[in-house]
């Protein structure tokens, strides 16, 4: 079988992805889905605060995801769960396995990575202690108690202060469960400042800024948990060891993009964000193959991730109708000071048509600083902001214009400010 | 007598640290918003704190075991846990759709308790779900 545009995931990149191809004319779009239905995660987020960007209103996940879905089904897109994609290959062959339909392989005109990311597990956190039953990701939480109506536990600790942590330990509380505290490994939070607010200052959950677990306790099932302050350099401090007795750990501990199918593609990927490199386009370093959303690097604003993600749809729609050649030309967008990464990390100029939004996150809280972009010596955009952190990710746009005649390597730095 | 009050702007992911300035029980001035709305939460929250409840009820007949919640308008902040513990002693029917109203004037506050997640009619076994079906 043969297809122009296959979509790998249908959650809110995805489905964001499919929406703006097929208003760039694409037409014969397929979108492969593994779970039973579409929406992704958004499905277990049953709280509010998505959609302010997109919408204009606040909506909870499930209704952005319904949103989405809506639009898919008015343009009749083919959207077809329960499949897992087993492999891409570099030529865009997409081989894929349903109860329904078999093993399958579709020759796809170019493909979008929207396979969203996983949670950082237990075993990559060095926690010490035996393995009991009680210990969860807080994603894993959520599904449980959103979804299925389980509850995982009434004594609560939650490790790591990562957004779905804050969530969950809201939900918890909200539950009837009663939540000891949130330790964070780093001197601020992972968060999103508003969920800091909401979720735990509401409730009066303690937030234990630079603290980490240094023991589960408990054979069978979780009895404590002991929690120690941290020095400057992350190494628990002796003598600061507390134990809180739960039944319950939630880890929030990050987020790793999901890309063994595009290591399988061949799809190179930067060591900073866990996700593929792509140029202005969102294009990878193989031809034809896009990617978006939390694949390509973690975001906390689901509005963000549909509007990248609507970028990658066109861009992906433009090359299979073969509009986009290659001009040859191309200038990399380089992290500068106090910025961790940036997306896209390349621009070829003379194919822009409209601004390009710049996606980056700095590498740590600094309050009032200019977010500068410069080129072959000289300023093409500076923006002032009051607070930056590493939990909320920044953006410049640049119009077409300003990187006209740019030939140098394009720099995204944080000027000034003071530790925040 | 003059009394300031910190709060943190929830409006918009910036977040700003907001300070309003309390005269006889009466915000007089706010500074620290970078925008309109910033003003508008500082008084709201001084006021009248009003939160949005989101959870799930359970729905008996249903594909899923569970399907969620929230309450239009948002609920005065006192009135949180109590809106929640009504919501886990409430089961509906399926199917549900969007917007459906499953508790009316939920614990006297004048906010009713919609779905926003659909739920169709029980057919099967729900893959990949562990919990049974009511």
């Amino acid at each position: 079988m043969r297809r122009d545009l296959v979509i790998i995931g249908g959650g809110p990149a995805g489905l964001a992805a499919a929406v703006a191809a097929y208003g760039a004319g694409a037409r014969d779009i397929l979108v492969l889905e593994r779970d039973v239905e579409l929406g992704g995660i958004l499905n277990q987020c049953v709280h509010n605060g998505f959609g302010l960007h997109a919408f204009k209103e606040e909506l909870t996940g499930p209704e952005y995801a319904a949103r989405y879905v809506e639009m898919a089904r008015e343009r009749g897109i083919e959207c077809r769960c329960g499949t897992t994609v087993l492999d891409v290959s570099s030529e865009r062959t997409v081989t894929c396995l349903s109860p329904e339909r078999g093993l399958e392989t579709v020759e796809a005109g170019a493909v979008v990575l929207a396979m969203g990311c996983r949670e950082r597990p237990r075993g990559a956190l060095n926690i010490p202690g035996y393995r009991p039953a009680g210990v969860f990701s807080a994603g894993t939480a959520q599904r449980l108690v959103n979804r299925e109506g389980l509850m995982p536990g009434r004594r609560v600790v939650v490790l790591g202060s990562g957004d779905i942590g804050l969530i969950m330990a809201r939900r918890m509380a909200l539950e009837g469960a009663e939540v000891l505290c949130v330790a964070e490994l780093m001197p601020y939070s992972g968060g999103l400042k508003r969920n800091i607010v909401q979720c735990l200052d509401d409730f009066g959950i303690p937030l234990l800024l630079s603290h980490t677990a240094t023991r589960v306790l408990g054979r069978e099932r979780v009895e404590g948990v002991e929690i120690a302050q941290v020095d400057g350099h992350g190494a628990p401090i002796p003598g600061t060891e507390r134990v809180y007795e739960c039944d319950t750990l939630l880890l929030s501990c990050g987020l790793l993009p999901e890309n063994e199918l595009s290591r399988q593609a061949g799809v190179g990927l930067s060591s900073v964000t866990g996700g593929p490199v792509v140029d202005e386009r969102l294009m990878t370093d193989v031809p034809g193959v896009f990617a978006c959303g939390n694949v390509l690097h973690v975001h906390d604003l689901v509005d963000h991730v549909s509007e990248e993600a609507a970028h990658a749809g066109r861009a992906a729609a433009a090359y299979v109708a073969g509009g986009e050649g290659e001009t040859g030309r191309r200038v990399a967008i380089e992290a500068g000071s106090h910025v961790r990464y940036t997306v896209p990390s390349s621009v070829d100029p003379a194919r822009l048509d409209g601004p390009l939004t710049v996606r980056f996150r700095v590498t740590e809280p600094l309050r009032d600083v200019a977010l500068v972009v410069s080129a072959d010596g000289r300023e093409l955009v500076r923006r002032k902001r009051r607070v930056v952190a590493p939990g909320e990710m920044e953006q410049a746009v640049l119009g077409p214009a300003v990187l006209a005649d740019v030939t140098g390597p394009v720099t995204v730095s944080v000027e000034g400010g003071d530790r925040g | 007598m003059a009394e300031t009050i910190e709060l943190t702007c929830i409006r918009c992911p910036i977040g700003c640290q907001l300070s309003a300035v309390l005269e006889d029980g009466t915000v007089v001035r706010v500074s620290g918003n970078t925008c309109s709305r910033g003003e508008a939460y500082a008084r709201a929250e001084v006021a009248d704190p009003r939160r949005t409840v989101t959870g799930t009820v359970a729905v008996r007949g249903g594909a899923w075991p569970v399907t969620s919640v929230k309450t239009v308008p948002d609920v005065p902040k006192d009135a949180v846990l109590d809106v929640a513990r009504a919501l886990s002693e409430t089961v509906v029917d399926a199917p549900l759709a969007i917007g459906d109203v499953v508790v009316a004037n939920v614990c006297g506050t004048g906010a009713d308790v919609v779905v926003t997640k659909p739920v169709d009619v029980q057919t099967g076994t729900v893959p990949f779900c562990t919990s049974t079906c009511k």
